[in-house]
This record gives C-alpha cells, sequence and structure tokens, in this order.
C-alpha cells in the first residue's frame, strides 16, 4: 500500500506558523522554483536545436539530398566551402553550393573503425577485469581505466601530432607512396590511421566502464549454475555473461560513438585535416590518406562564423551531428530497456 | 567485487585443461588488460618526460609573451588563470542548477510528461558534441539581450560573444548532465524510511529536502561536481570557439583595453578599481591551459612544441588530482549505510 505523504494544504486564512519564514520555503514555492529551474534548461536546450537547424535551413534548402553527395567534376569540398566564405556581400549572390559526402564518409570511416576496434578491445578487458585479472592487476586497472576516459582530448591529439604522425610518416610513408599522389595529396602521416588508433583509445575505456558494470550485475546464479554445467570460466563468460549484457555492449557503442562523432579537437590535429574521401580500393594507401569529420571541419572553420552564408554552413555542419546526437541518445535509451529487467544499472 | 566472481577450484593451471579456443581468446584478455595498463603508463610517462623537462616556476608565474611575436615565449600564468576562471564560472553555475534539476527530478518530477522532456533534455545536452554547444554559444551571446557578457569592437557591429562569462556559461551545460546524474543518483539511493521519519518529525518537504536529503546526498553531489569541474577542465572546443583562445587574458586594464571602451550597461564598473578591471576582464578573451595546448602544438600557431608539452603536463595533473579527489569522495560514501529497517 502505498501512502501519500504530502503535507496537507495550510487551511485558508490560517495564521502562518510563527518564524515560518525563517525556516525556509513552503513546499509549493520549493516546487515551484526547482521546476522553473529545470523548465528553463529544458527550454534552454530545445531553443539550442531549434536555433542551430533556423540557422541551417538555408544551406540544406539551396542543396537539397545534394548536400550529402559526392562534389560534382572536379570540384572539392575544400574548393565548396573558400567559394562560400569568399562569396559576393550581397544576399542575392551568396554561394551555398556544398557536397559534404567526403566529410560524412570521413566522419564514418573514423568512427565506425574505432568503434569496431573499440568495442572488441573493450569487451576482451572487461572480461579479463571482472573475471581473470589478479586482484593486484585490478586494483590498477580501474584507476587505469577512469584516468584514460578522463585525459583531455586535446592531450591525445597533442601525443598524436608530435609521436604518433611522425612516426606514421617515418616508419610506413614511404617516397613512393609520396610520389604516386604527387599533385593530389600531401601524404604525411596524419591520416585515417592515427585518427582511428587515437579514437580507439579515446572511447574503449567508455565502454569498458559500461560493460564491466553490467557483467557485475549478472546475478550469480547464473554464472554458477553454468559452471556446474561443467562450463569453464572463459565459457561461462562468452555463453552467459556477455550473452545478457549484449543490450549493456549495445549502450556502449552507442555512448562510445557519440563520444566519436563529436570529437573535433583531436581529429584536427591528428586526421589531416583536408575534405577528401579515402578510397579503400587504394590499399594500403586508404590508411594514410588524410580525412576530416565534420566536428573537425567546424574547429578549422572557426574563423568565418559571423559571415551569412558561411556561418549557415557551419551551422548545417552542427545540425547534422545534433541530429546524430539525438538519434543515438535515443538508440542508447533503446537499448537500456532490455537491462532493467535484470535490475542492471548503465 | 572479487565475490561475485567463480571459485578457483583447479588453482594456477587450471586453463590448461581447456580446449585451444578458449585458451586463446584467455590470452586475448591477459593481451587486452595488459594493453590498457601500458598505453596508460606509456602517457603518463611519456608526459612526465617531456613535462618535467619544460616545467620551472618562472613557467608557472610568469606571463606569456604578448601578440603573435611573444607565441611561444614567456610562461603560462595566463592559461592557468583561465583555466580557474572558467571553471570557477562553469561549476558555479552547474552545481546549483543541476542540484536544482535532480532535486526536482526525484522528489517532485510533476507533471509526468515535464520530468520525462527535462530527462531526455538532460541526456540529449549529454551527448551532444562540445563543439556544437560553442558555436551555438557564439550564436547567443552575439545577440543584443547578452551583449552585456562580452566586448565589442566598436559600438556599430555585434557583439565579440566571445568571453570569459560566455564560455563559462556554454562550459556549465557540459557539466551540468554530470551533476543532475549524480546528484539523483544518490537522492535515490536515500531509503524512503528516512523520508517518511523525516515526515513524521513533522517536518515539511521543502525542510526534509534542505535538511535531510541533500545534506545525505553531499557525497554524491560533490562527486558529480569534481566529474563535472574535470570535463570543464579539459574541454578545447569551446575555449578555441567562444572565448578567442588568445595567449593573453584582454583587456587587463581600462587603458590598455585594446577596444579601448566598455559597452553597454556595466560602463559605470569600469571607474571602480579592483571590480572594473575584474569585469573587464570576465568580459574579455583569454585562454586556458587546452587552449595553449592547441595554440602552440603544430596545429595551431604558435608551433612551440615546449610550451604544449608543459601546458599538457600541468593540465594531466590536474586531471588526475581531480580524479583522485573523486576517488576519496566515494571512498568515504562506502563507509555511510542505509540500515534496514
Amino acid at each position: 500500500m502505498t501512502v501519500s505523504y504530502r503535507q496537507p494544504a495550510r487551511p485558508q486564512g490560517a495564521p502562518a506558523t510563527p518564524g515560518a519564514r525563517r525556516r525556509g520555503w513552503s513546499d509549493q514555492r520549493a516546487e515551484r522554483v526547482l521546476g522553473a529551474l529545470a523548465v528553463t534548461v529544458l527550454v534552454f536546450i530545445v531553443g539550442m536545436v531549434i536555433f542551430v537547424f533556423a540557422n541551417a535551413w538555408p544551406s540544406f534548402r539551396e542543396n537539397g539530398l545534394a548536400w550529402f553527395a559526392d562534389p560534382p567534376g572536379d570540384l572539392t569540398v575544400d574548393q565548396q566551402i573558400f567559394d562560400i566564405f569568399n562569396s559576393p556581400a550581397r544576399e542575392e549572390f551568396w554561394e551555398y553550393g556544398l557536397n559534404t559526402w567526403p566529410l560524412l564518409w570521413g566522419t564514418f570511416l573514423s568512427t565506425a573503425g574505432a568503434v569496431v576496434f573499440g568495442v572488441v578491445f573493450a569487451v576482451l578487458a572487461a572480461v579479463f577485469i571482472v573475471e581473470f585479472a589478479p586482484p593486484a592487476v585490478n586494483k590498477v586497472l580501474e584507476p587505469v581505466v577512469r584516468l584514460l576516459a578522463a585525459v583531455p582530448s586535446v592531450i591525445y591529439g597533442l601525443i598524436g601530432i608530435l609521436v604518433l604522425v611522425p612516426l606514421v610518416d617515418r616508419v610506413l610513408v614511404t617516397d613512393a607512396i609520396k610520389d604516386s599522389v604527387a599533385g593530389v595529396l600531401t601524404i604525411d602521416g596524419s591520416s585515417l590511421l592515427v585518427a582511428v588508433v587515437i579514437l580507439t583509445v579515446m572511447i574503449s575505456p567508455i565502454m569498458i566502464a559500461i560493460i564491466v558494470d553490467a557483467l557485475r550485475g549478472i546475478p550469480r546464479a547464473w554464472t554458477e549454475g553454468a559452471a556446474a554445467l561443467g562450463a569453464n570460466r572463459w565459457r561461462v563468460m562468452w555463453t552467459v555473461s556477455l550473452r545478457a549484457s549484449r543490450p549493456a555492449i549495445i549502450a556502449a557503442v552507442v555512448l562510445a560513438s557519440a563520444r566519436a562523432i563529436g570529437e573535433a579537437i583531436m581529429l584536427s590535429m591528428v586526421a589531416g585535416s583536408s575534405g577528401f574521401a579515402p578510397n579503400p580500393l587504394d590499399g594500403f594507401l586508404f590508411f594514410l590518406e588524410p580525412i576530416r569529420p565534420y566536428a573537425a571541419t567546424i574547429v578549422d572553420n572557426r574563423e568565418g562564423l559571423t559571415v551569412a552564408p558561411f556561418g549557415d554552413t557551419i551551422y548545417a555542419f552542427a545540425a547534422v551531428l545534433l541530429v546524430s546526437a539525438l538519434f543515438l541518445s535515443l538508440a542508447g535509451w533503446a537499448a537500456k530497456q532490455p537491462l532493467k529487467r535484470y535490475g542492471v544499472q548503465v | 567485487m572479487a565475490a561475485a566472481r567463480l571459485g578457483r577450484t583447479s588453482g594456477r593451471g587450471e586453463s590448461a585443461s581447456w580446449p585451444l579456443v578458449d585458451r586463446i581468446a584467455l590470452g586475448l584478455c591477459w593481451a587486452a588488460g595488459l594493453a590498457l595498463c601500458l598505453t596508460a603508463a606509456a602517457i603518463i610517462l611519456y608526459m612526465m618526460f617531456q613535462g618535467l623537462q619544460q616545467l620551472s616556476i618562472s613557467l608557472l608565474f610568469e606571463r606569456p609573451g604578448e601578440g603573435s611575436a611573444g607565441a611561444g615565449q614567456g610562461g603560462l600564468l595566463d592559461p592557468i588563470v583561465g583555466t580557474v576562471i572558467v571553471a570557477a564560472i562553469g561549476t558555479a553555475i552547474a552545481l546549483p542548477l543541476g542540484l536544482a534539476i535532480a532535486v526536482w527530478l526525484s522528489e517532485y518530477a510533476r507533471p509526468f510528461w515535464l520530468a520525462r522532456s527535462v530527462e531526455s533534455g538532460v541526456e540529449m545536452v549529454a551527448g551532444t558534441p562540445s563543439v556544437v554547444l560553442a558555436i551555438f554559444g557564439l550564436l547567443v551571446f552575439t545577440t543584443e539581450p547578452f551583449a552585456f557578457l562580452s566586448l565589442k569592437v566598436n559600438p556599430e557591429v555585434e557583439p565579440l560573444g566571445r568571453s570569459f562569462v560566455t564560455s563559462g556559461t556554454m562550459m556549465s551545460l557540459i557539466a551540468l548532465p554530470l551533476v543532475v546524474g549524480a546528484s539523483r543518483e544518490a537522492l535515490q539511493a536515500i531509503p524512503r524510511t528516512v523520508r517518511e521519519a523525516s515526515y513524521a518529525l513533522g517536518k515539511t518537504k521543502a525542510a526534509t529536502i534542505r535538511r535531510v536529503l541533500v545534506p545525505a546526498s553531499r557525497r554524491g553531489i560533490a562527486t558529480g561536481g569534481v566529474l563535472g569541474l574535470g570535463r570543464i577542465v579539459g574541454d578545447t572546443a569551446i575555449i578555441v570557439i567562444l572565448l578567442g583562445a588568445t595567449t593573453r587574458l584582454t583587456p587587463t586594464l581600462k587603458g590598455e583595453s585594446p577596444y579601448g571602451f566598455l559597452s553597454g550597461p556595466m560602463d559605470f564598473l569600469s571607474g571602480v578599481p579592483l571590480i572594473g578591471p575584474l569585469v573587464e576582464t570576465l568580459r574579455g578573451n583569454g585562454g586556458t591551459l587546452t587552449s595553449s595546448v592547441f595554440e602552440n602544438s603544430p596545429a595551431g600557431e604558435g608551433n612551440a612544441a615546449g610550451k604544449a608539452y608543459a601546458a599538457a603536463f600541468i593540465l594531466l595533473l590536474l586531471v588526475v588530482l581531480l580524479n583522485y579527489a573523486v576517488d576519496l569522495i566515494a571512498r568515504g560514501r562506502k563507509e555511510r549505510t542505509w540500515t534496514p529497517t
């Protein structure tokens, strides 16, 4: 039986208790003030979505679905962005033509690459932490995971641009490779490869933390039952624990994708900052080609935000990021639902 | 949590009898765990190696060189002060606001649909990239109603929109979901009986929240606050876009202001000693440790790797300390158990 503990309202006209004012707020007032604060934040968030979309609209309106297409002919997306930046001051001559397939492809490649490698790594590491690691190792591992998750992206970017990029340039990029693309591309080590490697390191800790939580939430009876049936410890994890935590793994993937899609600073430092769409048919060269995802494009073009057609274009990139964040948070919510049945908190 | 593991009946050599595939999987698990440790060790040792070479007392207390000519020269005083200012503004907004939302969501949450929307809204902010928040901030703070928060280059054009106040405000949004999440979790962990006991003593709901629930969830709130602080300290996109990422705090004094004058409803403050310069600094541009890493790296304009390493080292130290603080808070929390009735 549930009982409501809400205070009965003071009868109309009854005098307030002496000193009531000093003792703090009345219930109604507290509820109203707290609710108002919550609504203010909500309004701000809704306003953000509307504002960004309103500003992005001209770019989408002018280009239609071709906004997501490959630039026609010899035109590159960087050239188009340059033209938009330099478009005439008079409104009727504003340049909006933009086809962002290379940026979309770059965003997809870096995110998908990092998430695919990251999820395999995170599952193995989580199983290790939960089941196999000696207690002494675990004492080190748990703070390590939290630290790796907390390291600012600009530090990852710094290590990437000062250590990994020169390393890749020295070891993997031969003169023959440089000559083969001379005049079309500069291959200098800042590449899809470095971007994916660092992004994987950045997003794995988030996934590990979520998967570890889920694995620990698996009812003990299930794992013991499997062990009693003769499964060894790895088999118990693989056939029972991991299978039951599939929703958590999906939730982890979703959260990690959100982080990877929104990563701007690190990618603008190490990914080459060139609106180029790496071609998988190029073989090994594919991994050494530069990319520039949407988020990094915003950072790289931060100077021109107040110029109208150019600003609108940048807000269109932001709108795409917002939509994907919205979809991912929906997907994450949906993925978490089955977990609630087991009482697992994610 | 070792108790949740399966018993080890066969001791050390137990995996010897496993099928080959399982043994390979076990080996991969070990490899993943070790790779994790090695990555972290490599990052920390490398940053220490590079950072300690650069670090000196003068680096911490000297101002950076002026203008583009001075990029890469001097110390890191301005970025450090900038980090403190942004973190202070961001936390000062996020902590009370986040707590208010958490309390409302966990104690009132009426009407239901509104509570659900606020919840989803906060969740959405958590998933929004900080670049998007940054350029949205630029959009909002260049409009007239918010003009007083930043300086104008001259009275006719629209305001710059870039200042400590504006970037601190947007920073509070990235800390907000963490504060809300941690506070809410702590509030919900308090058993019903505690609330009922308070009501039975004649306390109103508001008084119960203030005197019982919030004090009891102090540690959760503090955890959220510190986590949020860590995110604010580490964010670069908002600084680069919304603070201007200059090497020095500008302007410092009215006379030295590159903009020459103040504008808007806060003019009268400029003559007041101490407060005038402070207000002007808060409305001016600047940089933080993250932006000085970015700007001094080959990706930025300074191209002074040593400086970037030094700033990154201080930043990493700060993050490690904040992490440790979260640990300390969490350790204390474990001692507190609500005795079941």
